[in-house]
C-alpha cells in the first residue's frame, strides 16, 4: 500500500492504518526548535513532523499540508531528504491525516494556506532530519563503538571509519530507541546538496497519465452520486420541496433535504443532475433578498463606526494638516471568485459510530468537525482522506461543500459522492471581499510624504472563519492590513486604519488576500502622489526606501531589467512594489493602447524570497500568482442583483486563456535569508503595475477594480 | 446497450443514450483521467479525442459517438512515453494539475494536424483550454517541445 513518489496517487489515505507504524523501524516526531519528543497536543500546542524508516530502508515522509499545485509534496520532504543525505528518489510521500499533531504553528490549526507551508517547514522538517540523522549516526557509533564524528552518511547508508557499512533500514531499530536529541542543528545553507537545485516534482508523472486522484475521482464500492440544488439566493432556505417528479426519474435513490440545499441521490452523477432540473423547490430568500453590488458598495463607502488603529507612527493622521499640499483618493475593490478548476465535491461514507470522507481540502480539522456534526458523531470518529486538490487558492479553506455530503450519505446508508456543478461552484462562492480604501498624504515642499493615512473599509474574513482571532474587543484582523500596515515607504508621520463592515454574504480568504485589496490602494496612491511632486514613479519610490533594502533592491531590479524609461515609443509602464508573507517584489507592466484599450504586453516581476528551495517551483508560483492577478486586474467582478450572483460560468466570468498571457519575465534573487511565502505575493503586484502603466498612457487614473470598468481595458 | 470503441477497445454501458460522454467515461467505465469543469464546453477539462479531433465530452451525448474512435488520458499511451507527456514531465508543467488531462489532449490533436505550431496556432489551439494556476508559459513551451520530439522520431 505504500506510495512512491512517481506513484502519489495510490495509497495515500492508508498511512496510519497500513503498516508503516505497525511495521518496526525508526518513526519519530520532533517538535519545532527541537526540543525533544512529540508532546501531548492540544490547541496551539506542538508541531510535529513524523519520519518513518524502515527496515527494509524504505524512507517515509508524512506531509501535513495539501497539494493544490504549490509543489508542498516535492518541496517539503526536499528539506527532510537534504538533512539525511538520502535523494529525494527514495523518499515516499504521504499525506497526514486530520490531527493536532499536525497544527500550523503559523496558524493555529491544520492548514494549508497563508504561504506558510515552506516558512513554517523549515524549521520544523529540516529539526526532524536532522535528528533522525543525529539518531542514525548514534545507534551506528554505538554498534561500531567509534566516534559519531567519524562515521558518514551518504545515500541512506552510514559507513564507519574501518569499512563498516549499513543501511538506514539496519540501523532504524536501534535508532528508534536512542532519545530524540535536543540539539539537533539543521545544516548551513553552504552545505545543501539539494535544497536550492531545480527538483522535479514527484507529482507530475501521474498528472500527465490521468492517474493523479483528485477528490471528484474517489470510488468507493457501492458509492452513490448526488447533485445539490441550493438557494439562488445566497443565505436563503429551503422552504418546502415537491421531490415527486425528480423521484421518478432513472436512478434516483431518495431525494434528501440536508442543512444547504436538496440533495437528489442516485446511481451515477448524470442522473442526480438531471433530476434536480426535476425538484420543485420554495425558498425562503433570506435577508439578502434585495441585495446588489450598487447596495454593497453603498453600504461600504458610507460605513459608520469607529475604525481600529493596525499602525500609528508619530503623531499618524493627525499631522495631516501640517504639509505644504494634501492628497487624498478612494480605491475600490470589487468581490471575485476562486473559480478553482476541479468544483467543490466531497465523498462520505458514514456508517454507526464513525465517518470517512474523501475530500480535497485545505483545513482537515475543520473539515472533521463539520463532518463530525452533520453525521452525528465525535470528531476524533471522523477520517478525513485528503486527495489531489483540483486548485485551492483558499476556496477548500471552506467547508460548506462537506455536511450535505455526510447528510446524504447518511439519509441512504451508503457512501456518497456530492459534487456540485460549476454554477454551483460561481453562485455559491465565499467571495474574495470588496473594499473601499482611501488614502491620503500631506506632502513637504519636495513632494515627500510627511503624513500618510491608509484607511481601509471591508468585511472580515477571520471573524466568520477564525472567530477567536478577533474575539476581543479592538483586535485588527490581520487579514485585512496586509501590504497596509507594513507601509514601506518613508514618512515620520503613518496611521493605518481599518473599519469592519459586513456585506451580508460570506467572504472568503482569496489567493493573497488583503494583499490584493491594499497593494493596489498603496502602489496606485505612491504612484499619484510622484506626479503631484512631479517626478518619476520609480525614482520617487527608491527615494524613499532608505530603510528597506530589500524592496528597495527588488525595485531597482526591475526597473533596470525592464529598462524602466527606456522603452520603445508607444508603450507605456507602470511599476509596483510590495511586501507580503516576507517576500518582496516588484513589478513593472508594460502596456501599449490599441484603438483606446490598453494590451498588457510584459510584465516583468523580481522577487526576494528568501531561501528558495525547489527554485523551479519557486519560479513556477510567481508565474501562477501573476497569471492569477491579471484577470482579476482587468476583468474579474461577481455581481449581485437581489441576492443572486449573475456570473454562472467561464463565460460570464473571464480568466486568462492561453492567448491573453502577456510575456512574464521573472528574476529570483539569490538569497540566504530565511524563505518567504512564494504562492500569494505575485498576485497582488499585477494590478497596480498595470493602472500605473495606463495612467502614463492616458493620464487617467483608474481607482476601480477590475480595470475593463473603465473602458480603457 | 450502447458499444463504445474507445482506447482501442470495445466496452459496453448501459448509461442513458443522452448521458454527456464525460460521465460515461468517468463513472461507467471509471476512466477518471477526464475531468469535469464546468459542462458548457467552456474550460476544456474534458477534452477527449474523437475520430482524432478534440473534443468536448461534457457537451458531447454518448450516442452521438457510437462507432467513432474515443480516446482518452488513459490510452495516450501506456508508460507516459507519448511525446506531449515527455515533454510535460521533462518541463514539469502541471502545477494542481486538474486541467492537465484536457490540455495534453488538445496539445496531441494539435500535433497531430500540424507538427510545427507557431505561437498563433498554439494561442489558437489552446485557447480553449483554461488552467487557473497559470501554466500557460510552460504549456507554450512543453508543445514546442513535444513537436521537435516527435520531429526527432521520438514516439
Amino acid at each position: 500500500m505504500s506510495s512512491l513518489p512517481n506513484d502519489l496517487s495510490v495509497g495515500r489515505r492508508n498511512f496510519l492504518k497500513g503498516s508503516l507504524l505497525a511495521g518496526g523501524g525508526l518513526l519519530i516526531g520532533v517538535s519545532l526548535g527541537g526540543c525533544g519528543k512529540p508532546k501531548p497536543t492540544g490547541p496551539g500546542g506542538s508541531p510535529v513532523a513524523w519520519l518513518h524508516i524502515g527496515g527494509d530502508n524504505a524512507i517515509t515522509i508524512l506531509i501535513d499540508k495539501s497539494e493544490m499545485g504549490q509543489g508542498v509534496y516535492t518541496s517539503l520532504p526536499m528539506l527532510i531528504a537534504e538533512e539525511l543525505d538520502v535523494p529525494l528518489s527514495m523518499v515516499k510521500v504521504e499525506v497526514a491525516p486530520a490531527d493536532k499533531a499536525f497544527i500550523n504553528v503559523f496558524l493555529g490549526t491544520m492548514i494549508t494556506g497563508g504561504s506558510t507551508s515552506i516558512r513554517e517547514g523549515w524549521g520544523k522538517l529540516r529539526t526532524a532530519g536532522a535528528a533522525a540523522r543525529a539518531m542514525l549516526v548514534g545507534a551506528a557509533a554505538d554498534a561500531w563503538k567509534v566516534d559519531p564524528a567519524q562515521i558518514k552518511v551518504a545515500d541512506a547508508k552510514l559507513m564507519g571509519p574501518s569499512g563498516q557499512s549499513a543501511t538506514f533500514g539496519e540501523m532504524a531499530e536501534a535508532a528508534a530507541k536512542r532519545e530524540v536529541p535536543k540539539d539537533a542543528k539543521p545544516k548551513d545553507a553552504k552545505d545543501f546538496t539539494l535544497v536550492g537545485k531545480p527538483t522535479p516534482r514527484l507529482d507530475t508523472p501521474n498528472k500527465v497519465d490521468g492517474s493523479a486522484e483528485y477528490g471528484i475521482d474517489v470510488k468507493l464500492p457501492g458509492m452513490k452520486y448526488a447533485a445539490l440544488a441550493q438557494s439562488p439566493v445566497l443565505g436563503g432556505k429551503v422552504k418546502s420541496v415537491d421531490s415527486s417528479a425528480a423521484e421518478k426519474m432513472p436512478g434516483v435513490v431518495k431525494v434528501v433535504t440536508t442543512s444547504s440545499g436538496v440533495a437528489v441521490v442516485a446511481d451515477h452523477y448524470w442522473q442526480a443532475h438531471s433530476a434536480r432540473d426535476a425538484l420543485k423547490i420554495t425558498w425562503d430568500d433570506g435577508a439578502n433578498a434585495h441585495l446588489t453590488t450598487a447596495s454593497m458598495r453603498t453600504g461600504l463607502a458610507t460605513a459608520k463606526g469607529s475604525p481600529l488603529t493596525a499602525r500609528k507612527d508619530g503623531a499618524g493622521a493627525a499631522a495631516m494638516k501640517g504639509g505644504k499640499k494634501t492628497v487624498s483618493a478612494t480605491y475600490e475593490l470589487p468581490i471575485r471568485a476562486h473559480a478553482t478548476m476541479e468544483p467543490m465535491n466531497c465523498t462520505a461514507d458514514v456508517h454507526a459510530d464513525s465517518c470517512d470522507i474523501y475530500v480535497g481540502t485545505q483545513i482537515q480539522q475543520v473539515a472533521q468537525a463539520v463532518a463530525a456534526a452533520a453525521a452525528g458523531v465525535q470528531p476524533e470518529k471522523v477520517n478525513v482522506h485528503t486527495t489531489m486538490l483540483g486548485g485551492g487558492f483558499g476556496r477548500r479553506l471552506e467547508v460548506d461543500f462537506i455536511p450535505a455530503a455526510v447528510e446524504a450519505s447518511k439519509a441512504v446508508g451508503a457512501p456518497v459522492k456530492l459534487l456540485w456543478t460549476r454554477e454551483d461552484d460561481f453562485t455559491h462562492d465565499a467571495y474574495g471581499p470588496p473594499a473601499h480604501n482611501s488614502a491620503s498624504a500631506s506632502l513637504d515642499a519636495a513632494g515627500n510624504p510627511t503624513a500618510v493615512h491608509l484607511n481601509i473599509v471591508s468585511p472580515s474574513i477571520t471573524a466568520r472563519v477564525f472567530p477567536p482571532v478577533v474575539a476581543k474587543p479592538g483586535t485588527v484582523d490581520p487579514f485585512m492590513v496586509e501590504a497596509a500596515a507594513n507601509y514601506l515607504y518613508d514618512a515620520p508621520n503613518v496611521q493605518v486604519d481599518v473599519l469592519r463592515h459586513e456585506i451580508g454574504i460570506n467572504v472568503g480568504y482569496l489567493r493573497s488576500v488583503s494583499h490584493q485589496l491594499n497593494a493596489f490602494m498603496v502602489e496606485s496612491f505612491m504612484d499619484e502622489l510622484a506626479h503631484t511632486a512631479g517626478k518619476d514613479p520609480f525614482e520617487y519610490r527608491r527615494a524613499l526606501l532608505s530603510k528597506q533594502p530589500r524592496a528597495k533592491r527588488v525595485l531597482e531590479e526591475a526597473a533596470s531589467r525592464a529598462n524602466w524609461g527606456k522603452s520603445p515609443a508607444g508603450t507605456h509602464q507602470g511599476i509596483a512594489v510590495m511586501e507580503g508573507y516576507g517576500t518582496y517584489l516588484a513589478a513593472v507592466a508594460d502596456i501599449t493602447m490599441v484603438e483606446g484599450k490598453a494590451k498588457v504586453g510584459k510584465i516583468t516581476c523580481v522577487v526576494d524570497c528568501g531561501q528558495k528551495v525547489n527554485p523551479g517551483i519557486v519560479e513556477s508560483q510567481i508565474v501562477s500568482g501573476m497569471v492569477f492577478g491579471l484577470p482579476q486586474a482587468l476583468w474579474s467582478e461577481i455581481t449581485l442583483d437581489g441576492g443572486k450572483v449573475q456570473q454562472t460560468n467561464f463565460d460570464s466570468y473571464r480568466v486568462v486563456r492561453m492567448n491573453d498571457v502577456p510575456a512574464l519575465d521573472v528574476v529570483m534573487i539569490d538569497s540566504t535569508e530565511a524563505p518567504g511565502g512564494i504562492g500569494e505575493p505575485s498576485v497582488a503586484v499585477v494590478a497596480p503595475a498595470i493602472a500605473n502603466a495606463i495612467f502614463a498612457a492616458t493620464g487617467k487614473r483608474v481607482r476601480d477594480l477590475p480595470l475593463a470598468k473603465s473602458g480603457l481595458v | 446497450m450502447l458499444t463504445l470503441k474507445v482506447n482501442g477497445q470495445s466496452l459496453e454501458t448501459d448509461a442513458s443514450p443522452d448521458t454527456p460522454l464525460l460521465w460515461v467515461l468517468r463513472d461507467h467505465l471509471g476512466m477518471t483521467g477526464t475531468k469535469f469543469g464546468c459542462g458548457k464546453s467552456l474550460c476544456g477539462a474534458c477534452t477527449v479525442h474523437v475520430d482524432g479531433s478534440a473534443t468536448r465530452s461534457c457537451v458531447t451525448p454518448v450516442e452521438n459517438v457510437v462507432g467513432k474512435e474515443i480516446r482518452t488520458i488513459e490510452g495516450l499511451s501506456k508508460d507516459r512515453s507519448h511525446p506531449v507527456q515527455k515533454a510535460w514531465m521533462e518541463l514539469d508543467v502541471p502545477q494542481c494539475g486538474y486541467c492537465q488531462s484536457g490540455q495534453i489532449m488538445s496539445a496531441t490533436a494539435l500535433l497531430e494536424r500540424n507538427p510545427n505550431p507557431t505561437d498563433a496556432d498554439i494561442d489558437s489551439a489552446m485557447a480553449g483550454n483554461i488552467c487557473r494556476c497559470g501554466t500557460y508559459p510552460r504549456i507554450r513551451a512543453a508543445i514546442h517541445k513535444a513537436a521537435d520530439m516527435m520531429k526527432g522520431g521520438a514516439k
